[in-house]
């Protein structure tokens, strides 16, 4: 709840870069994801 | 060789090169594409929005459009891949101002949380939960009362109720009212004290 209605003072990053998870996040996902294509209708399909 | 840098032939693929193998089914293109321009693209968002996670959540959902829109055939190069992944980033973080413009935010620094003067008095679930059983024992005891006993207790701690209304609406006096009222307390106090019932939160 904190961090919806406050926030900290912005800070100096020196490392920035987004974590491993995320990353393997969107790897995963682009994996899952597929795009069927149906006449003039495209569907994404999430796949476990 | 369109797609290959001229000054790298043989190690550094063009963007627009690992995109067509993404669209053709090589994943392992789209791994290189984050890998190449994860920090740029982080590193704009950062410098917008000031906040690791946020930046974390727009990083993510930008790639998650780039994912969708390749896979989805909608991509076209015209442009160049980084500034369209930048655009998309851009767009996202002004979403994301104009959300948070809607909710104001106090801005806490080192020295000082707003947080440590602010707190929220509402009952926690664990509590409310207590409060229930609480609740619901109370209304248990009290069915146990004498009918008349009961009928007062309820018309007076319940509805609310003056002893006046209430001698009027049962036909009895207000003093015979008054009377019942403090019996049901009595005898409330009693089956409590005999079943040791614990009725706080």
């Amino acid at each position: 709840m904190e961090k919806t209605y406050s926030k900290i003072s912005p800070e100096t990053m020196s490392n920035l870069s987004p974590k491993a998870e995320t990353i393997k996040f969107l790897l995963d996902y682009s994996k899952a994801l597929s795009v069927i294509d149906c006449y003039k209708w495209k569907f994404e399909a999430l796949l476990n | 060789m369109p797609f290959l840098k001229s000054n790298d032939m043989n190690t550094s693929p063009t963007d627009a090169f690992l995109v067509s193998a993404y669209i053709s089914g090589n994943e392992k293109a789209l791994s290189d594409l984050i890998e190449r321009h994860k920090q740029r693209v982080y590193s704009f968002i950062y410098s917008k929005v000031y906040d690791r996670d946020v930046t974390e959540d727009i990083f993510q959902d930008t790639f998650i459009k780039v994912i969708k829109t390749l896979k989805r055939g909608a991509y076209n190069e015209e442009g160049k891949f980084l500034p369209w992944v930048m655009r998309i980033s851009h767009n996202l973080i002004i979403d994301h101002f104009r959300k948070n413009n809607r909710m104001p935010k106090f801005e806490n620094n080192g020295d000082f949380n707003i947080f440590s003067v602010l707190c929220d008095d509402d009952l926690n679930i664990e509590r409310k939960i207590i409060k229930g059983q609480v609740e619901e024992d109370l209304r248990r005891i009290i069915e146990e009362l004498p009918e008349d006993q009961k009928e007062v207790l309820i018309m007076r701690l319940y509805r609310d109720m003056s002893f006046k209304e209430i001698s009027e609406q049962t036909g009895v006096s207000i003093n015979t009212a008054l009377g019942r009222m403090r019996y049901a307390l009595i005898n409330l106090r009693k089956v409590i004290d005999k079943h040791n019932i614990v009725l706080v939160n």
